[in-house]
């Protein structure tokens, strides 16, 4: 595995796995993201996985570019040839679809709703990469049978949990935004919760499951949320990606 | 306990609760957040005699009124914005006692655009997710996750006394010049630009413009032009990157900047002048100069010996 590196200024450099949006790509990154928690480096604050590449920021004072370069050269070689050392997790997401623009995603792909249902959920989806806001998961592996283009008009507010589409994408709001994706849906689920101690709910290199729940089945999950007696169901999965 | 220390009778333009930002969580899309100038940031707490990266105050442009509610030490460092004490200037880079019943007030912006107040013992607000610097769009941290508001009452944590009268060497003291020069690395995306681009980059004025906040400085100059496309693959933007969206025109990233973006960007300021950039006002001149990621990482270096130094002789 030959990687590019490039500085970003002086306290930060970028790895670069590959130039298009694979799979085997991403997994690649979380191999090395996960070395890197296992090992960690003094002087590496933080890193940040994205769909083709790994940025690590860094002290300066503790690690010069060029010394860190070379450690990550070093550990892009011990790679080589090795499979993943940690199952990828499916997080598993109950979501009642009952959302607002669920008629007009099924009739634009000219589709019934039970049939957008079933093709949006039952499925893993790869956790690309986190951003945009907190804990907003970048999926991969949409049915481009349900793509639909995002609104004409966008809302001003979409509440927490919904769980949208967007042209080929799909996605969840952690938090209240606006936005102009398509809602089909609503997780009773928290994606991101400040007051916890782990703030967010998901990760990078990972997988997502959405599963088809009743309006009943919502309420009941909402409530055990709010008593803090729900946790998040998760399964591991075999990826068999080698580097 | 914390006690009461100010009153706001009037917010400002935006105050906000920030130290030296939220790190571990960017690969999460938590922004880092942060005071825009770091360096203000820590002398002001040292002075104080705070630990460097302690919560402080950061004033835009138009600063704050406050009624103070008890005796405190604190200090002012950054832009000058016509701090007065009960109508009285007071001294920059410098700690001072403040006294129940007296008012702290802004005037007009003299030089720079970003002043920071410490208090000794630091301000009393949760620390979420490892630090106290708020931000905004996602209501996390600081004050309530906002800008202060009338009538709001901020706190003290009530742990130390702190020392009046120490100041920062008047040698040391930073000044904000209409027209900077701003260091940069270049790339990672420098090949997604033509060579006149990198050349007029390089050798053009640009001009900080009114459309400039906590996420990003917008510049206006000559227009950078791409190769072919203006987008990337979404990947990190780092604190400082400069990124040419189609349009042609620079947007430099600052302390709220999103975690990741999907535009080229042509270069990286150096963390050393992020500092003297959070300070220029719109209309400022700016002019990239490149130096090599050897030459940034020793400018660091010395940086980094400096403030060491101070907070030896503080702590």
């Amino acid at each position: 595995m030959k990687l590019d590196y490039h500085p970003l200024g002086d306290t930060g450099i970028q790895l670069v796995f590959g130039s298009e949006i694979t799979e085997e790509t991403n997994q690649k990154i979380r191999m090395f993201a996960d070395y890197l928690t296992d090992h960690p480096i003094d002087g590496v604050v933080e890193w940040v996985p994205a769909y083709t590449t790994l940025t690590i920021y860094y002290l300066p004072t503790k690690l010069s570019y060029g010394s860190l370069r070379k450690k990550l050269e070093e550990i892009s070689e011990k790679q080589q040839g090795r499979e993943a050392e940690s199952a990828s997790l499916v997080y598993i997401i109950p979501t009642y679809y009952g959302g607002e623009d669920l008629p007009f995603v099924a009739e634009h792909n000219g589709r019934t709703e039970e049939e957008v249902i079933e093709s949006h959920s039952g499925k893993d989806y790869l956790i690309y990469m986190m951003g945009f806001v907190p804990g907003f998961p970048y999926l991969g592996g949409m049915p481009e049978e349900i793509a639909t283009p995002r609104r004409e008009n966008p809302r001003a507010a979409i509440a927490p949990g919904s769980v949208g589409i967007a042209g080929s994408q799909t996605g969840i709001y952690p938090l209240q935004s606006p936005g102009g994706w398509q809602i089909i849906g609503r997780t009773p689920v928290k994606l991101y919760d400040p007051e916890s101690e782990s703030p967010i709910l998901l990760e990078s290199g990972h997988y997502l499951r959405f599963v088809s729940i009743t309006k009943e089945e919502y309420k009941e999950i909402e409530e055990a949320i709010e008593r803090g007696e729900y946790v998040v169901e998760t399964e591991e999965k075999k990826v068999g990606i080698t580097s | 306990m914390p006690k009461d220390l100010f009153e706001v009778k009037k917010p400002g333009l935006l105050t906000t609760i920030q130290d030296d930002g939220r790190t571990g969580y960017q690969q999460y899309g938590i922004v880092a957040a942060g005071a825009m100038d770091s360096f203000s940031m820590k002398i002001a707490n040292f002075l104080v005699g705070n630990s460097g990266d302690e919560g402080v105050l950061e004033v835009t442009v138009m600063g704050p009124k406050f009624d103070v509610l008890s005796d405190a030490v604190i200090a002012i460092c950054g832009g000058n914005l016509s701090p007065t004490v009960n109508g009285k200037k007071v001294a920059m880079w410098k700690s001072f006692e403040v006294k129940e019943g007296d008012k702290l007030q802004f005037g007009q912006p003299v030089e720079g655009s970003r002043a920071y107040i410490s208090v000794a013992g630091g301000f009393d607000v949760p620390v979420v997710m490892g630090s106290k610097s708020t931000y905004l769009k996602a209501g996390i941290g600081g004050f309530e996750g906002r800008a202060l508001e009338k009538g709001d009452v901020l706190r003290r944590a009530d742990t130390m006394e702190g020392k009046s009268g120490r100041a920062l060497h008047y040698d040391e003291i930073p000044s904000y010049e209409k027209e900077m020069e701003i260091r940069v690395v270049m790339g990672p995306h420098e090949q997604a630009f033509t060579d006149n681009a990198l050349e007029t980059f390089l050798s053009s004025a640009y001009e900080v413009s009114p459309k400039s906040d906590r996420m990003g400085y917008r510049v206006t100059g000559p227009q950078l032009e791409h190769k072919t496309s203006a987008d990337i693959i979404s990947e990190a933007i780092p604190l400082g990157g400069i990124q040419v969206p189609a349009n042609g025109e620079p947007i430099i990233l600052m302390s709220d900047r999103q975690t990741t973006g999907g535009y080229t960007r042509i270069a990286t300021v150096i963390a050393s002048d992020i500092p003297s950039l959070a300070q220029a006002m719109p209309g400022c001149k700016i002019r990239f100069k490149k130096v090599s990621v050897e030459e940034a990482q020793e400018i660091y270096e010395r940086h980094d010996r400096f403030t060491r130094t101070l907070e030896k002789v503080s702590g």
